[in-house]
C-alpha cells in the first residue's frame, strides 16, 4: 500500500494539474528530440520532481519507471571512502551528491563524468543521450559546481544534466549560463483544493470544501504536505468533519513552544534549556534554516515595528553565519541570546515608562 | 548505477584521450542527426578570427599563428565571453591533427591536486616537441597545457604549478583560464600575460543572435531580441542558450515574444519588483511577510530580485541620496549573504525592514 502522494502522482506531462502551459512547452521541446541542460527550481513540494519524471517518461517511455536503488563506493584522493546511493533506470540516473557532504566534488568528478562519457549503445534506443538528475543542486559546494562546468559542455552530445534546486541564488553564474531555467512555482490555494478533491474522488471519499480549504491554507503551497495532511485526517476521522483538526507535524508544535518559552523568560538558565530543545530538533533532522525561520516567525509576534526590524536584522546576520561555519547550533544559540538581550531591555524600558 | 552503465560502453581512459573522444562522439552524433548539437556548441568559434570583441588576445594569437613565440597566458573574465573557445580554437589551428599530442587540457572536472600537477604535467612536458608537423607544415616547437577553470584550483596546487611552469618553460606553455583573477596566486599571475575578456557589447550579441536566427529559421520579434540582449548582460552563451530554449519550448515556426524570453531568463516580472517597494510604503510588518511569502512560493530567484531592485532604486526620483545609499548598502549585504547560502526568506525580510525604516525618515 503506497501513500496517496505516490499513488496519485501524475506520470505524463499532459496529466499535470497546474502550470499547464509550461507542461505543454516542455512537451513541445521533447518532441523536437532535443533539449539543453535544465535547471529546475522552485519551493519544496511544488512538484519539481514529478514534472521531471513526466518529462523523462515522455522522453524514454515507460522504461524509466523500472527503477533500481544502488549503492556506490567512491574513493576520495585522500583515500577516504564515501558511500553514495543512486536511483537509476536504463535511461537515467538520479543522485544527490550533497549526501557526501563536502566531498561532493569527488562524486561529480568520478560518478557524473563516468556516466557522461558513457555512450548510449543500443542503436534502437529512442535517444542519443542519457539524463543525469542531480538533486539539491543548490547545496553543492562551489568546488563541485565548478567541476560540472566543462563536463556539461564536453559531453553534451551523450548526456544531459537536470539540476533540481529550491533556489538558484546559490548556483554559480557559470552554471546558470549553461542551463535552461525552468521555474516551478507552488500551486495556489484553488489548485491545491482541486487536487485534494480529485484524490478523494478517486478514493471514493467525500471531502467537505471547508476542510479542503483549511488543509490548503495550512500546507502553505506545499502540495506534498497538503496530501499527507489529507491522508492523516482520513486516518484520524472519517467521515470527514468540516471543522476537523488538521494536525501539523510534531516538530512544528515543539518549535513553536520553544519560541514561546524564549518570550516568557530571558535568563542564562532558560538559554540552557532552549539549547537542549534546539539540539533535539536538529537530531530529528530539521534543517537549521527551518528552525531559524520558525523561531523568527514566533518571536516577533509581540514586538513593535522597531523591535521587529532589529530582530530580523539579527536573524539574517546569524543565519548567514551558519553557512560560513560548521556548527549551526552555535549561531542558533547566539541568535536566541541576542533576542533575549534585546527583548529584556525593551521590556524593562516599557515597565520603567509605566511608573 | 552498474546496470545503468551496462547499457552503454565506457570509452577509454581520461585525460588526453578525452579530447579525441570529444571530437569523435560529437561529430558522430552530428552526422546522424545534425540538429542535436546545441547551438552554443554548433556556433562555437572554430578559428581565432571568429572570436568577436576580444581584440587584444586575438591579436596575440594571430601573431603566434604566424610563427611568433607564445608567452604563458592567463585569460580571465565573466562566463560566456569566449575564453575556452579562444584557446581551443587557437590550439586546433596551431597543431591540426597532432592536437592531442600537444595539448593537455585539465579542467575543474579533473582531479588537480598537487600530485597530479607534478606528475601528469611533468610526464606530458618531458619530451621536447618538434617544429614540423607530420604533414610537413611547420608548427610551434612547444606543447600547451590548458588549465581551464583555474579559479577552483587550491592555492597549494597553484603553488606547485609555479615550479613546474619554470622548469618546463623550454618545451611547454601554460594557459590558465578563470572567471576571477583574484583567486589566482600572485606568483602565477606575474608569470603570465594577462588578458581580460570583456562582456560582449550588445551590438555584437545582437548580430550573432540574428545570424543564428536566420540559420536556424527562428522568428524572433524585435522586442524579444531586445530582451535577449538585455538579459544576457554580455554573456553570449546565456543569450544563445536562452534563444534556443525559447524556440524549442515554443515549437518550430512560432514567433518568440519578450515575455517568453523573460521567463526563460529568470527575470523577476516588474510588478513584483515594484510590489516590493510599494508594500514597504505601508510600514506594516504583516503585509511585508505576506508579500515575501507569496514571492517565495512563486519560486522567483531572490538574488535576481535584489539585482533588479538595485536598478530601480538607483534611478528612483523620489528618494533622497541618503535613503538610496542606506538601502543600497543593505542590498549589497543581502546579495553577499545569499551567495554564501543565506536563507532567502530571512534575507528578504531584513531588506524589507530596512527599506521601511529608511522611507520613514
Ligand atoms: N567572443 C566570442 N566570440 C564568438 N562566440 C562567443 C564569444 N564568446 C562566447 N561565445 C559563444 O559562447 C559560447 C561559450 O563560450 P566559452 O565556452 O568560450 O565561454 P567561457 O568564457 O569559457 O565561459 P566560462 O567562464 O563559463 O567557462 C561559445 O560556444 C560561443 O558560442
Ligand atoms: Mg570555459
Amino acid at each position: 500500500m503506497s501513500l496517496w502522494v505516490d499513488k496519485y502522482r501524475p506520470n505524463s506531462l499532459t496529466k499535470l494539474d497546474y502550470h499547464k502551459a509550461q507542461a505543454l512547452h516542455l512537451k513541445n521541446m521533447v518532441q523536437q528530440g532535443d533539449f539543453p541542460h535544465l535547471l529546475v527550481y522552485g519551493p519544496s513540494g511544488a512538484g519539481k520532481k514529478t514534472r521531471i519524471f513526466c518529462l523523462l517518461r515522455e522522453l524514454y517511455g515507460p522504461g524509466v519507471e523500472r527503477l533500481r536503488l544502488e549503492h556506490m563506493n567512491i574513493q576520495t584522493p585522500s583515500n577516504k571512502k564515501i558511500d553514495i546511493t543512486t536511483v537509476s533506470s536504463n535511461y537515467h540516473l538520479e543522485v544527490n551528491p550533497s549526501d557526501a557532504g563536502f566531498h561532493d566534488r569527488v562524486v561529480i568528478q568520478e560518478l557524473i563524468k563516468t556516466v557522461a562519457q558513457t555512450h548510449q549503445l543500443d542503436p534502437s534506443g529512442q535517444r542519443e543521450f542519457k539524463v543525469v538528475v542531480i538533486c539539491e543542486a543548490d547545496c553543492l559546494t562551489k568546488d563541485a559546481q565548478h567541476a560540472l562546468r566543462r563536463t556539461m559542455e564536453k559531453y553534451v552530445a551523450t548526456c544531459r544534466i537536470i539540476l533540481v534546486a529550491n533556489t538558484i541564488s546559490r548556483v554559480i553564474p557559470a552554471i546558470r549560463s549553461r542551463c535552461l531555467g525552468v521555474r516551478v512555482g507552488a500551486p495556489n490555494k484553488e489548485e491545491i483544493i482541486n487536487i485534494l478533491q480529485s484524490v478523494c474522488r478517486k478514493e471514493g471519499l467525500s471531502l467537505p470544501n471547508e476542510l479542503a480549504e483549511r488543509i490548503a491554507v495550512q500546507s502553505n503551497g506545499n502540495l506534498r504536505r497538503a496530501i499527507l495532511f489529507l491522508e492523516t485526517c482520513k486516518v484520524q476521522q472519517y467521515p470527514f468533519q468540516p471543522d476537523q483538526k488538521v494536525a501539523s507535524h510534531d516538530w512544528e508544535i515543539y518549535l513553536k513552544d520553544t519560541a514561546k518559552m524564549i518570550v516568557l523568560e530571558q535568563s542564562p538558565q532558560k538559554l540552557l534549556q532552549i539549547r537542549s530543545r534546539l539540539y533535539e530538533l536538529m537530531i530529528h533532522g530539521i534543517p537549521s534554516e527551518i528552525i531559524f525561520k520558525g523561531l523568527l516567525q514566533e518571536l516577533v509576534k509581540n514586538c513593535d515595528m522597531q523591535l521587529k526590524t532589529q530582530i530580523v536584522e539579527k536573524a539574517a546576520f546569524f543565519e548567514h553565519r551558519i553557512h560560513l561555519g560548521s556548527k549551526p547550533i552555535i549561531h542558533l544559540e547566539a541568535f536566541v541570546a541576542s533576542f533575549m538581550a534585546i527583548y529584556k531591555k525593551f521590556m524593562e524600558a516599557t515597565v520603567a515608562d509605566l511608573f | 548505477m552498474q546496470a545503468f552503465l551496462k547499457t552503454g560502453k565506457l570509452s577509454g581512459g581520461q585525460g588526453s584521450s578525452s579530447t579525441t573522444k570529444e571530437k569523435s562522439c560529437s561529430s558522430g552524433v552530428s552526422k546522424k542527426k545534425p540538429s542535436l548539437t546545441p547551438w552554443v556548441e554548433k556556433y562555437r568559434p572554430q578559428t581565432v578570427n571568429d572570436v568577436v570583441e576580444q581584440n587584444d588576445v586575438v591579436q596575440v594569437m594571430r601573431q603566434c599563428l604566424n610563427g611568433a613565440d607564445l608567452p604563458n597566458l592567463l585569460f580571465y573574465g565573466p562566463p560566456g565571453t569566449g575564453k575556452t573557445s579562444t584557446i581551443l580554437a587557437a590550439a586546433r589551428q596551431l597543431f591540426g591533427d597532432i592536437y592531442k599530442d600537444r595539448i593537455l587540457e585539465l579542467n575543474a572536472s579533473d582531479e588537480r591536486g598537487i600530485q597530479v600537477i607534478r606528475e601528469k604535467v611533468k610526464s606530458f612536458a618531458q619530451f621536447s616537441a618538434s617544429s614540423i608537423r607530420p604533414d610537413g607544415r611547420p608548427c610551434p616547437p612547444f606543447k600547451i597545457v590548458i588549465l581551464d577553470e583555474a579559479d577552483s584550483m587550491t592555492p597549494a596546487a597553484q603553488a606547485a604549478l609555479r615550479r613546474t611552469m619554470e622548469r618546463e618553460s623550454r618545451t611547454t606553455r601554460f594557459c590558465l583560464v578563470c572567471n576571477y583573477v583574484s583567486r589566482i596566486i600572485p606568483p602565477i599571475t606575474s608569470r603570465c600575460s594577462k588578458f581580460r575578456f570583456k562582456p560582449l557589447g550588445s551590438e555584437l550579441i545582437r548580430e550573432r543572435l540574428q545570424l543564428i536566427c536566420s540559420e536556424e529559421k527562428v522568428s524572433c520579434g524585435e522586442d524579444a531580441m531586445k530582451c535577449l540582449v538585455e538579459t544576457s548582460g554580455g554573456d553570449l552563451r546565456r543569450a544563445i542558450t536562452c534563444l534556443q530554449s525559447c524556440s524549442r519550448l515554443k515549437g518550430p515556426g512560432i514567433e518568440i515574444h519578450a515575455d517568453d524570453v523573460q521567463e526563460v531568463a529568470g527575470v523577476v516580472p516588474v510588478q513584483w519588483v515594484n510590489g516590493m517597494l510599494e508594500v514597504c510604503h505601508h510600514n506594516n510588518y504583516e503585509m511585508l511577510t505576506e508579500f515575501v511569502d507569496r514571492l517565495m512560493q512563486e519560486g522567483y530567484c531572490v538574488a535576481q530580485l535584489v539585482e533588479q531592485l538595485h536598478e530601480v532604486i538607483v534611478f528612483d526620483n523620489n528618494m533622497t541620496d541618503q535613503q538610496k545609499s542606506l538601502i543600497c548598502d543593505k542590498l549589497g549585504v543581502c546579495s553577499f549573504r545569499m551567495q554564501d547560502g543565506g536563507n532567502e526568506y530571512i534575507g528578504l525580510l531584513d531588506l524589507g525592514c530596512t527599506i521601511i525604516r529608511t522611507m520613514k525618515t
